[in-house]
Formats: structure tokens, sequence, C-alpha cells
């Protein structure tokens, strides 16, 4: 295969000449982390609360929680992401969408309307994961809460919810880091971030294989750093006689 | 992906044993496609009217066409007149990877000829030349550049358009924001939707999202082109043989008035799948590389 390898192409200015190609890949870095962890703090408050709706004795609440589930788990990201981002403004009454679009600027409004796509969606499965570690508790630590006097809300926030979360850190570690990989979609809406700039680095200099081997290493870096931080996590919170606990 | 099969292949083995390699020394390329009995060719999916599906699925356009007679004169030149086409879609990201690993031989859709892309591709003769342009709704007071300042200006992710408004905003101080969508179509909604007050492309292409837009005659293609860029067909570097052969198809489709024919088709006629015109005559840049082809960029 006839490629002309040139890793110096980091190194060398972009065409409006205020910064390297290596600039623009450190920016859309720092685009990813900050879109993914804004998303992942509305995941993680969300999915909780929706998790315990789906485990409380009540239909409608539990009914409720169950349908927002599966719409958005149902529905595939890239097309939420659309529906948020070209569909919602047209529809919001009181010419709130037309506000969204001519006050703020257009990168205020792809990076909230990707924050909260992301958000959403990955809320659905934070939702499911923290159900099952509801779920997974022995019947009695909940009986023998209310039976202690209890609330059923106390019951939860003093005995089920702090050992269901600690059982769920492994499987929200995925959903952890799948939300920096899934956040590569928000590239669709002109958000520059990673895995766009490493597109525009192939559009503006032909070299694709050194574009995306660099693509590569970062998303594998912001990955291995979370997956060390959750593990950190996981170790200090297990609880003792569990599965992996001492 | 269509593949046109010929029943005997068999006997086209035998055909390609029997006659010397000849053209192995001069063009890797024409090897490939002899030994094959197939030429694998590129093309794109939605670059009306360059290149797309019609509504049979079919693919069509003006590169289309014109990388036919290149094919004819391929199959002239090996004698094989049973010569097998592979139609391989490609997108901008992945053509010139697909082109230097060998999946394709040739690709004629709407890519430009340019410095940094002929370090990695050969590229052909000229096939098309265009202006960057903007377009924008008729009533909205903007007639050229200048009177895109502080305002939103949306342009396609990748293009040429994106790296000279980006220039001009840097060292003019214009303030525009610039929105950098992933294709045309999505530009075109951005600046339907109100997002963008203009969507500056390619003058042609620009023509082709005209001709599908809901009210055409909202809209208007304005401003004095900010560059001219050549489109060419791409194939593999260092293979002066394959490009000669291109180049020489080409230039005799362009001298002998076939070139002009097949423009006045796609761009002046009403053009598969809507039945739309794009109405867009030829400019002089055109007239003159139609009497004088060659393989120039712009830039």
């Amino acid at each position: 295969m006839s490629y002309n390898w040139n890793w110096g192409i980091f190194g060398s200015p972009v065409p409006t000449g205020d910064t390297t190609y290596l600039g623009w890949m450190l920016s859309g870095l720092q685009t990813t982390i900050l879109l993914s962890l804004s998303a992942w703090v509305i995941a993680l408050a969300l999915g909780s609360l929706m998790g315990v709706l789906r485990t409380v004795p009540h239909k409608g609440l539990s009914g409720i929680a169950a349908a927002y589930v599966e719409v958005f788990r149902n529905i595939p990201l890239l097309v939420q992401l659309f529906i948020w981002y070209f569909v919602l403004p047209e529809v919001l009454p009181f010419g709130l969408g037309e506000r969204f679009k001519q006050d703020l600027s257009p990168l205020a409004q792809q990076f909230l309307s990707a924050m909260v796509c992301l958000g959403f969606f990955t809320s659905a499965r934070v939702c499911e994961q923290v159900r099952s570690g509801i779920n997974s508790l022995p019947r009695g630590q909940k009986n023998a809460g209310l039976a202690l006097g209890f609330t059923l809300p106390q019951t939860y926030r003093h005995v089920l919810l702090p050992m269901a979360f600690r059982l769920v850190i492994p499987p929200l570690t995925s959903e952890f880091l799948n939300i920096f990989k899934n956040s590569a979609v928000c590239s669709t809406i002109g958000l520059l971030e990673l895995a766009a700039q490493g597109r525009q680095l192939v559009d503006y200099t032909a070299q694709p294989y050194e574009s995306f081997i660099a693509v590569t290493l970062l998303y594998l870096l912001i990955n291995v750093v979370v997956m060390l931080l959750m593990r950190v996590i996981e170790n200090r919170s297990r609880v003792p006689g569990y599965i992996g606990g001492k | 992906m269509s593949c046109i099969r010929i029943p005997s292949l068999a006997a086209l083995a035998l055909c390609a044993s029997l006659v010397p390699p000849a053209f192995a020394q001069e063009s890797a390329t024409l090897a490939k496609i002899k030994s094959s009995g197939t030429i694998a060719l590129g093309h794109r999916e939605s670059s009306i009217p360059f290149s797309y599906y019609d509504d049979k699925q079919q693919v069509v356009g003006y590169s289309q066409e014109l990388m036919l007679k290149v094919v004819d004169a391929v199959k002239a030149e090996l004698k094989l007149p049973a010569l097998a086409l592979k139609l391989t879609p490609v997108t901008s990201q992945n053509r010139i990877p697909l082109i230097q690993n060998g999946t394709i031989d040739i690709e004629c859709g709407s890519t430009t000829n340019n410095t940094e892309r002929a370090r990695q591709v050969a590229f052909s003769n000229t096939i098309f030349i265009i202006g960057t342009r903007l377009m924008t709704k008729k009533e909205s007071g903007i007639k050229d550049f200048p009177d895109l300042a502080g305002k939103n200006v949306v342009t396609t992710a990748g293009t040429t358009s994106e790296r000279l408004i980006r220039k001009m905003n840097e060292e003019k101080k214009l303030g525009m924001n610039i929105i950098s969508a992933k294709d045309h179509g999505e530009s075109f909604l951005t600046l339907e939707t109100g997002r963008a007050v203009a969507f500056m492309m390619d003058d042609a292409l620009l023509y082709g999202e005209l001709a599908k837009a809901k009210r055409p005659a909202d809209w208007a293609v304005v401003g004095t082109p900010q560059s001219f860029e050549a489109y060419g067909c791409m194939m593999r570097k260092d293979d002066p043989g394959f490009k000669k052969l291109v180049d020489a198809a080409l230039a005799k489709a362009m001298t002998s008035g076939e070139a002009e024919a097949i423009y006045k088709k796609w761009f002046t006629q009403p053009i598969p799948p809507k039945g739309l015109n794009l109405n867009f005559p030829p400019s002089d840049a055109m007239l003159k590389l139609y009497k004088a082809p060659n393989d120039k960029p712009f830039e």
C-alpha cells in the first residue's frame, strides 16, 4: 500500500494559523471530557431517581419509570440526538425554540443538546442497573427497615440504596465508559469533540491513519483513567460478605 | 453495491493467461484489472448531480457518466469488452484510504484536486470547476460575504468552504459563528430552520440543494466566489500508465463535445429522482476546460 506517513503533521499549524493540529486534538479531547462528565451527572441523578421509582410499591410511579426506560433505551442514540437538536427547538411553545436558536451561540446549542441527549439516554441504562441492585437485595432488608419504624423513603435512604449502589458499581463503570464512547455520536451535529477533530484533521491534511490512531489512543487513555478511578472506588466501597468483598 | 458478472469466468481466465501481461511494467492498476477481469469503481451516494443513487438505486450523475467513458477506454485498451464493473460507494472520509489499499481503482465524484490530497493519490484531468458561494433567504438582505459580519453561517465539515470561511473570519475579524454540519443536507437544514443566515458551499452543490428545497423560490445563491476548485477523478499514485489512459479518455470526451452534452443533461435538464432542473449553465471556466483539458489544481 502506498501511504506517506507523516507523524510531524500534529506539530504543523492549522490553516487559520492560531494553533497546531495537536491543539485541535487536545481541544477535542477537552470537549469530549467536559461533555461526558456533565452528561454523566445528569445520567446518575435521573437514573437513580428512576431506578428507585421502578421498585416502589406503587403501580403509577413504577409504570412511569418503566415507560421512561423503554422510550430512552429503545430509540437509537443518533435519532435521539437529532430530535433534541433539530426537532425540539421547532416544536417548543412560547417562542422558546426560537430563543434557543437565536440567543445562544451555535456551540452552546450543540453542547446543551448533546449533554441532555447523552444524559437522558444513559440515565435509562443507569436506572436499570440501580433497579437490579435494589432487587438483588434480600426482601428481608426492606421488611426489617419498615419493621424498625422507618418510613418507606427512610428505608430507601438508610437501608436499601447504600447497599444497592455499592453492589452495582461494576456495571455502572461500564456505563461510565460507554458515555465517553457514545459522545462520539455528537460529532454528527457539528460539535467539535474528539472524533470530530480527528475527522477534521483527515479532511484538512489527507493523513487518515495518523489521525485515527491518535484518536483511538486518546479514547483509550480516557477509558483507562476512568477504569482505574472506578476500581479505586470499587475497592473502597466493597460490602463484606458479598461478591468481591472480604 | 452492484456487481455485474459475466458468465464465462473460466473462458476469461483462459484468455488472460494466453495474452502476455503487456501492461504489467507500465501500470500496476491495468495489470490488476486485466488479471481480475474486473474494474473497481468508487462512487458517492448523494453528491447530486455528480454521483448519486437514483430512484432505482442505480448510480447516476455527471461524474459517473464520465467515469463510464473511462471504463470504455480501459475496455478498448485491454481488449476486454466483457470487463466486469464492481461499484463501491465511498464517503469523503474513506475515499482516499480505499484508493490506496486497492479496494477501488478509480473514483469520480465530487473530489477536489488539492496539494494535500495529491501527496496521497493521483488526480486525473479536471472534470468540473466550481466556485464557493453563499445560499441565503431572498429577503435576508445578504448580498455578499462582508454582510455576514456577526452572523451565524453554516458550511459542511471537511470542505474547502469551511477552511476559507474560518480563515476569512480570523483575518478580517468578522465575528461570525461558524457551524460545521455533517453533510450538505444537514447544512441546508441548519439554514432552513433559521440557525444560520447563510450556507457557504460549492455553487453546483448549492444549486443541487436548492432544487431539493420545499420552496426553491425562497432561496438565492449570492456572493463573489471566494475560490475556484477543480474536481478530478482519483487514482493510485505512481501509476503513470493508468493516469495517461484516464486523462486521454477524459480529454477525448471533452474536446469531442460529449462532456458538454453530459453537462447539459445533468445541469440544465430535469434529473432523477424528482425530475428537478438545476438550471446551472456552464461557466466560462467550464467552457475553457472543455476546450483545453488539464489536471491543474487551483490551490
